[in-house]
Parts: C-alpha cells; structure tokens; sequence
C-alpha cells in the first residue's frame, strides 16, 4: 500500500488522540491559547462515549446543601481506598469549580435550582449533594458543548482515524501515526506535544457498560513503546448495568431515592452498608449485588437483581431519569414506572492506566521522570486521581479538569520547544501490521471469536470477584489466545471504512493489556477498592499500599510496587473504610 | 431461544462495486437481539466485509442510525420483533452518500450544523459563578439538548430530498437550542441565518423528522416557533 506521501504526512503544534471530554477540553485550551491542535478521533467527536455519562459532575458549589473542598477531597480519598494520591485529590477538587462555572458559561445547559442556579443531586460515596447534572444526560450535554466551542475555535478534526504508533526516541515524544479509516491509508502527524486521552478499556469484558470503541488503544502502544501502565487492576463494577447487556442505568436512579432488591424482595444494602444503603460506593455495591446472586438470592435463582424506581412515581421518573425508563423499556421490555429493572454488576470504569504526574505528562519509571512532549488525561491516565476506587461523578469531573490542565501544560511547553526530528522509516512498523492481518501468513482465525473468549473469562475470572486459582488459569488463557492473535486474518481487504481491520487492530490491544490486568491482580495479594480477592479479603496497608507500574518486556511482563501513594499523614491517614 | 431471521443488507463497496446492490444473509439469532446484534453477528461470523458504524450501544452516541424496513432508527436500541415476520431490509441512511454499505459521509450534515453558529454568543460580561437561569427557562432548551446528531430526521425529510442546501431539522432545531436559551445573546445573527430561502421556510411541517427522531424531540414544534419568532421579530 505505498502511495505518495506528502499528503499524509502532517507538521502540527498539538495532537490529541481522542476526542473525548478530555480530549476535546485539551483541544479548547489550545486553542484558546493559539496553539495549533489536531484532534485524532476513531469515531466523530460527538459519538465519543463521555456522552454516555448520565449521573452528573462533581463539584462542592454547595447550591442545595452545605459542602467544602475538605468534604470532597476526603470523599474522594475514602472512596479511593487510600490509594489514590493526596496531591492529586487536593488540586483536583480546587480546580472542579471553576471547570463547572467554565462549562456553564460555555452554555452547558444544566438542571436548575428554584432560585436558578445549577442543580445539584446526591451521588454515592459523597457526603453532600455534589452532582451537577443536567436531567440524565450529563456527558452528553458537556461533550455536544466543548464540541461546538472546538469548531468555533479552529480545532483540525481528523474524524474517524485510528492511532497505530506513538513516536517516541530518547524519551522524546515526536508524534503520532495513525490510519485514515474513512478513506484508508497511513498519516505521519509531527508533533511537539501529544495528549493521550483514549478513555477506557472495559471492552476487555463481556457484561460490560462501555462503547465497542473503548480499546484502550493508546494503553496498549504505551507498552509497546516499552513505557508502564500503572494500577491496570483496578477495574470498576458499576452495580447497575441492564441485565445481559451490561448497559449503564445512571448511579442518578439511585441518587434520586431507587432502592436495591433481591429476589426476596428484600432492601439487601441494609445488610452490607446500613448508613448509606443504595448510595454506597460502587465497589461496595457491586459485591454487595455478586454476594446476594452467588448465595442464591438473586431473582428466580438467576444472575440478577432488581433495581427499584416504582415508588418515585412517575413524575420523577419522566423528570429526573427519562433515560434511565427508555433503556429498560427498549432492552428488556420493562416500564420502571410499573415494574423494577433487572441488572447486574458491569465493567464500567479503568482506574488504571497510563501513568503520569500532577501535570499530566507520562511518566517512564518510579522515579517519575516524564517523556518530553507526551501527556494524558482522563480515563486513559492514572494520575492516580481515583486510587483503587472512582466515585461516580468525579470522571467527568476528572476528565475535564485535568483535560482543561493537560491543554495549559501542553500549550507551555509548546512556546518553549522546537519540533524534534522524526524518527526515520515511521510508517513501516504499522504498515508491517496492516499487511500481516490482510495478507499475513496462513492463518485463518477470526478476531471475533478470539475476542468473545477472551470477554467471557474476563468477566469470569477478573471481574467483581477474583481469587489466586481463577486469575492463573486466565493468565494461561490470555497467552494461548495471544498467540492466536498471530494467526487472525480478515475478510475484507479493501482500504475504504475497513471495520474488520480496525476490529483486528483493537483486540490486540485488547490482549496487550489484559494480560497487564491479570498479572497485577493475581500479584496484588490484597483486597482494596474494586480489586476483591477472595483469597485475601482484607486490605493489607503493610504490604500494599502503593501503585503498581508494569512494563512488557521481551522477557514477559514485569512489575515494580516502588511507587509510593501520596499521602498526607497529618490530614487524611489511611483508616478502615466503612459507608 | 434462537429463530431463524432472513437479512437483505443494501452493499456498495466503492473499490468493488459500480452501484449499491441487495445482499440477503439468513442466520440464526437469540429473540431479544437488536438490529446491531444482528449486524454483529453477520459481521464477525458470517461476512467480514459488511461496514457499519456503531459506538455506544445505548442510543446515546448517534452513530448507528439506518434504514430498517422502510423506517430511520437506531439500530442498537431497535429490536428486530418490531418487524414482523422475521425479515429485515436494512439500508444506510437515505439523503447522504454511500461511503461504503451501512456508512454515509455525514460532511454535509455537520456543515450545516456550523452554519447556524452551534455556540453560545456572549455580549454581556461572564459572572464569577453561574449565569441565574429559572427552572422554567432551562424546560424550554431541555428537549432540544437531547439531540445525538443522528441524522435521522435530516435524512427523513422531503423538502430535503427536494434541495439539498436546505438547512434541514437538526440544524434548525441546533438554532432553536441557543435561540431559545435565555443565557444566549446571538438570536438576532441566528434569525438571519434561519430566516432564509434554504432555511425555515423549506420546512413544510410534513413531522417526518418527528417521527423518525429516537430520541422523540418535538423537532416541528421546535421550528413552529422559530418561525412564530420571526415573525415577531420582523414586526
């Protein structure tokens, strides 16, 4: 596939790699500044799945209710489990307002108060009504906004292009290349900084609430370019996914007063965490919802339980939660106003990912030195904002602010920094890739049941509950198929939208990092936060309080457990964790 | 409990094929699947080569509307026993160009969408905190945020098929959204743009848009009142 290259060969002051509300809130930094800024996105920014979020974004504006910073900040350490480090959480919940008020100003429409200021609404794991919402729909409304404001401002959308390589010599970030999925082809983008802010990798699951698009791509090139992930075992079960379908019902039906039942009929949360019943954190919740179901309490003996929303009326339901009514009505067939709704746990959220410092750029070992010109925010990045356990509503909030600071820290050093040269032949390593699923070898595998097996022993073996036997059998599982992967050939070979080989693409990369999640659970002989082994049911402040960073070598994967957590000792000591 | 479903899918693959043409595959496929299920499961088990777009699943993202049996939907949130008789003819979206099978260039839609200036505009200075805005006030701009630029009702539309440079439902119901928001300065640079022969009045309440529109946005209601406020405008 050589083609003459001028045209794909692009000179840029800025790349973003997904066009998320990190992305996009980087993106508008730029280029409010005047930097030039391309934003890669493998679907049009407005499919990104931060429009998913329903629940709302976390702020102490203290509208309905008494709040402080010291309130949000203490939530967010508790709910971390202590693993989520003190710095981060500190600038973090001081800078959430002023995103908010950004965000309003921008004209972000959000639910009001009688006297006409932003709503706010309960949230689990937060001690104050926090949530900023705008009815069930959140995320879509901030990301519909900061698109809009991208276009105003000149954003370059290069829409539906996927990242194959990072460009990395000498702990020198020099860009990016990525293939055109409109059109096909191969694109060299030569950048001085590049944000990655590719968001999630739950597609690694089955029952899962993410997009088909969250791979985790740039996760994966990190290891490639043989720089770490950190904490990758730190998975979020978000306890109300639609049944068999692991689609999210917003955190807000529970915030707005629905109540957990099991197949009893039973309120069961009393039993698990009397004070704050259904709001509990997720992690808390989901076990809560595994245990009933596991014991035999589940609805008919089945793998559900129900969640409860008849006694809001309907009113509330049709004001507060119209999402939440369609998606049960459309998926299941169940009207919420006169019957509860099935659901189980489902893979949600990555706390984990690319490691990086409070200023957003990647890091390359324990020391915490960065890579020059390379940074990351959101749910790809692990700053580490939300330790072992994120509170709903701090993701978007996440998401924006450290996007909206990734964008002040880029446009920095981008004033300051030259363009460093390219590293010679950049394309041949992904056009090798290319070639080898289309043409490669006499291999006849299918990515799709690769795929399929590896969600399914994901979701069995790594998911709410893990245990020593479980993990080490997936561990052999994850090898054997990543060396199927080696055989996977697609049917199409034309260059036009190729969704077979952007599948292909991503379940290596799905494979890459799975491996990473289950070294670093069946390694981490602790339970912390979303990370639950039955085998070692306690936390263990001893041995394990500190990240994890992993790196893949030719050798196998090694892992390294130096990294401290911050902590302020004399303000938010790690202490039991109980709602 | 599986049934047995017959699918004829609209093809065009440009490197192949001189024009679109009828594909029929029969499959076995759980009852409660969706049309994306169904597409799923031709595209990974049976045919490779379909192209489709889909994100979310979940009837939030916007990238999977088509045409099913004669009818716009999202095609994750559409189960196939809306269809009788177990027959799905599936089409890419009308109005657009083919890229390729399932997936239309949508350069044109966007376009659109930028010429009604999809932004809020600020004359007046930004507070400290938020901008007051009453409960009542946000009621009027609630529905049209729900919008997921689909494409649905654009594509539904007759005055549409008959101009193309015709603005369309989603870009008007766009200009709605910040005309009718009470914190937006712009209405009047907005009213000029809405208030021209590609613009409002092409819109001959016909409520296709209404109809194919998933997420059940009042679109021609919407444009009503644009067009009742331009008039007071004018006045």
């Amino acid at each position: 596939m050589k083609k003459e290259e001028s045209k794909y060969m692009h000179q840029i002051d800025a790349v973003v790699v997904g066009a998320g509300l990190a992305g996009l809130r980087a993106a508008l930094e730029l280029a409010r500044k005047g930097i030039q800024v391309a934003v890669l996105t493998k679907v049009y920014p407005t499919r990104s799945h931060s429009g998913a979020a329903q629940g709302g974004i976390a702020a102490s504006l203290a509208n309905v209710a008494d709040d402080s910073l010291e309130l949000h900040m203490f939530d967010t350490v508790k709910g971390s489990d202590y693993l989520g480090d003190q710095d981060v959480i500190e600038l973090f919940v001081q800078e959430a307002r002023k995103t908010v008020y950004d965000f309003e100003h921008l004209g972000v429409p959000f639910s009001r108060t009688e006297d006409g200021r932003i709503n706010q609404r309960p949230f689990g794991g937060h001690s104050s009504p926090r949530a900023c919402f705008s009815a069930d729909i959140t995320g879509h409304v901030l990301l519909h906004t900061l698109y809009e404001q991208c276009v105003l401002h000149n954003v370059h959308f290069y829409n539906e292009f996927q990242v194959m390589s990072l460009l990395i010599e000498d702990n020198v970030s020099r860009g990016v290349v990525a293939w055109d999925i409109r059109e096909g082809g191969l694109h060299v983008f030569h950048a001085k900084a590049v944000l990655l802010a590719t968001g999630g990798y739950g597609r690694a699951f089955k029952i899962t609430s993410n997009a088909h698009a969250n791979t985790g791509d740039s996760l994966s090139l990190i290891l490639e370019a043989g720089l770490p992930l950190e904490d990758m075992e730190f998975v979020q079960f978000h306890p109300t996914g639609l049944f068999r379908h692991g689609i999210l019902l917003s955190e807000a039906a529970r915030g707005e007063g629905g109540y957990l039942l099991n197949g009893k009929g039973e309120r069961f949360m009393a039993a698990y965490a009397k004070e704050k019943m259904e709001l509990a954190p997720r992690d808390l919740v989901s076990r809560a919802e595994q245990t009933e179901i596991n014991e035999g309490r589940g609805v008919d003996g089945q793998d559900y339980v129900y969640l409860d929303l008849r006694h809001l009326g309907r009113e509330k339901i049709m004001d507060r939660l119209p999402q939440v009514w369609e998606l049960a009505l459309n998926y299941l067939k169940v009207d919420a106003i006169e019957a509860p709704i099935p659901i189980q746990p489902t893979a949600h959220y990555s706390m984990g990912g690319i490691p990086a410092n409070i200023k957003t750029e990647v890091i390359r070992n324990v020391a915490g030195d960065p890579v020059l010109g390379l940074y990351t925010a959101g749910e790809a990045s692990c700053l580490s904002l939300h330790g072992a356990n994120r509170l709903g509503t701090n993701s978007l909030q996440d998401a924006a602010t450290f996007g909206r600071l990734a964008g002040e820290h880029m446009s920095a050093f981008i004033q300051r920094t030259d363009f460093a040269p390219l590293p010679s032949a950049p394309l041949d390593p992904p056009r090798e890739r290319i070639d080898h699923l289309i043409s490669g070898g006499d291999g006849n595998e299918k990515h799709a049941r690769i795929r399929a097996e590896l969600q399914e022993n994901m979701t069995r073996y790594a998911g709410v509950f893990r245990d020593a036997e479980g993990l080490g059998r997936l561990k052999l599982i994850v090898r054997e198929l990543q060396q199927r992967y080696q055989n996977v050939r697609i049917d199409d070979v034309d260059q036009p939208f190729n969704l077979d080989l952007m599948e292909a693409l991503e379940l290596g990369h799905l494979l890459n990092f799975s491996e990473v999640i289950v070294e670093a659970a069946l390694v981490r002989t602790e339970s912390r936060g979303a990370h639950f082994r039955t085998d070692y049911p306690k936390r263990d402040d001893e041995n394990w309080l500190a990240h994890t960073l992993a790196w893949k070598t030719a050798a196998g994967l090694r892992l390294n457990h130096d990294k401290k957590v911050v902590i302020y000792m004399d303000r938010f000591p790690p202490q039991e964790r109980k709602y | 409990m599986k049934e047995s479903i017959s699918v004829k899918i609209l093809r065009y693959q440009p490197q192949k094929d001189k024009k679109p043409h009828w594909q029929t595959y029969t499959l076995d496929v759980p009852g409660d699947s969706t049309i994306l299920d169904i597409l799923n499961e031709i595209h990974w088990y049976h045919d490779g080569t379909l192209a489709y777009r889909r994100s979310c699943r979940s009837a939030i993202c916007g990238s999977c509307a088509m045409k099913v049996n004669g009818r716009n939907v999202l095609a994750c949130e559409t189960p196939m026993h809306q269809f009788r008789g177990n027959k799905l003819k599936i089409e890419p979206l009308p109005g657009f160009p083919i890229i390729k099978d399932l997936v239309v260039d949508m350069e044109g839609f966007f376009e659109k969408l930028r010429r009604v200036k999809p932004h809020m505009i600020l004359k007046k200075p930004v507070p400290d905190k938020e901008f007051l805005q009453s409960p009542e006030e946000f009621s009027r701009i609630r529905e049209s945020a729900y919008c997921i630029l689909c494409g649905a009702c654009t594509s539904s539309c007759p005055s549409l098929w008959a101009n193309e440079n015709y603005l369309g439902p989603a870009a008007l119901l766009k200009a709605y959204r910040f005309i009718f928001d009470s914190r937006d300065d712009g209405t009047d640079e907005r009213l000029d743009i809405i208030n021209d022969r590609n613009g409002l009045w092409r819109c001959h309440t016909i409520f296709n848009c209404m109809e194919a529109c998933p997420k059940h946005i009042k679109i021609t209601d919407c444009i009503s009142k644009l067009k009742t406020r331009v008039v007071d405008n004018s006045l």
